[in-house]
């Protein structure tokens, strides 16, 4: 079984690399990007759990070290 | 006094603070290794600046988790006295031993000079040998100083005095120049609220001797020595 899970920066934090990415594609003449959030992806292969008890382990995995909650919001997806 | 300076690995400032506690002040210090978790000997903890766990995941993401941070907890909570310094900042943000987070730095540049902070709390243990609205010259080294906390914490950390330095100019004036990195408040050293536990951005131990080109940060450590 096999979790993704993304991290970003919250709403409400400023993102200043997604914001340098965004001018960079403007620049580049990709006027319609309004805006960029920049985040971490992360692949983790699970083994011996059912899909409801692997999508608790992962969220408790994001809550304890993932994402830092503070600053970072995070969302998972459980294939297989 | 008896220090621990706290070795993770990848810390690189550990033997700056070591040498600082032990030849310029003459006091007891000893290395912690990250794995060891019996520190009851030592009145104060120094988590020393660098790059634990190369900043994967996070700053001090990792670290927060070694063995020796529980140790560190229960040492807090008995009162005791705590330095996180640059990368053990960013670690006591991560255990929550202090509130907020760091995000990098606005400019997403690794900035290293020495700037200008003002002292706005002398009557804690990490300041008290300080005078009111001192302005130290420290160096800053770090990619990730940009303090964040939401509106509700920023207010509590100003209501409680639990801002200890801010970013200034020369003449001591917080301004938006003077913040090297964004930080909210122009943050850069907060303490808790019991005012045990200190993390704060800049170097101390970079200008704890005249060779250096600043004695201020010597100020620091001797504001600890005096509290015990």
């Amino acid at each position: 079984m096999k979790a993704k899970v993304y991290v970003t920066l919250k709403k409400s934090v400023l993102d200043p690399q997604g914001k340098t990415v965004q001018h960079a594609l403007s620049s580049l003449g990709f006027h319609e990007v309004k805006d960029v959030r920049m985040g971490k992806y992360i692949e983790l292969e699970l083994d011996g759990l059912d899909k409801s008890k692997a999508e608790s382990k992962v969220r408790a995995m994001c809550e304890k070290l993932l994402a830092n909650t503070v600053i970072e919001e995070y969302r998972y997806e459980i294939q297989g | 006094m008896k220090f621990g300076v706290v070795v993770f690995p990848g810390s690189n400032c550990d033997y700056d603070c070591y040498h600082v506690l032990k030849h310029v002040l003459n006091q007891q210090a000893e290395f912690v290794w990250h794995k060891d978790w019996d520190i009851k000997k030592f009145d104060c903890i120094v988590l020393p600046g660098g790059f634990s766990y190369g900043d994967y995941l996070r700053t001090g993401a990792i670290a927060r988790f070694s063995p020796v941070m529980e140790s560190i907890v229960h040492h807090s909570n008995q009162g005791k006295p705590v330095i996180g310094i640059c990368n053990g900042f960013q670690i006591l943000l991560e255990a929550g031993l202090l509130p907020g987070a760091m995000l990098r730095n606005d400019s997403l540049k690794f900035v290293c000079r020495h700037v200008y902070l003002r002292v706005e709390n002398t009557e804690t243990p990490f300041t008290r040998k300080t005078k009111k609205d001192e302005v130290l010259r420290l160096p800053i080294a770090h990619g990730e100083g940009n303090y964040f906390a939401p509106k509700p914490v920023l207010d509590g950390l100003i209501k409680n005095r639990q801002i200890l330095l801010r970013y200034t100019d020369e003449t001591g004036t917080v301004t938006e120049g003077a913040n090297p990195n964004g930080s909210r408040e122009n943050i850069a050293g907060i303490c808790n609220l019991k005012g045990n536990v200190f993390g704060l951005m800049p170097h101390p131990e970079r200008a704890s001797e005249r060779e250096l080109g600043s004695t201020d940060g010597i100020k620091i450590f001797k504001s600890i020595l005096s509290s015990s």
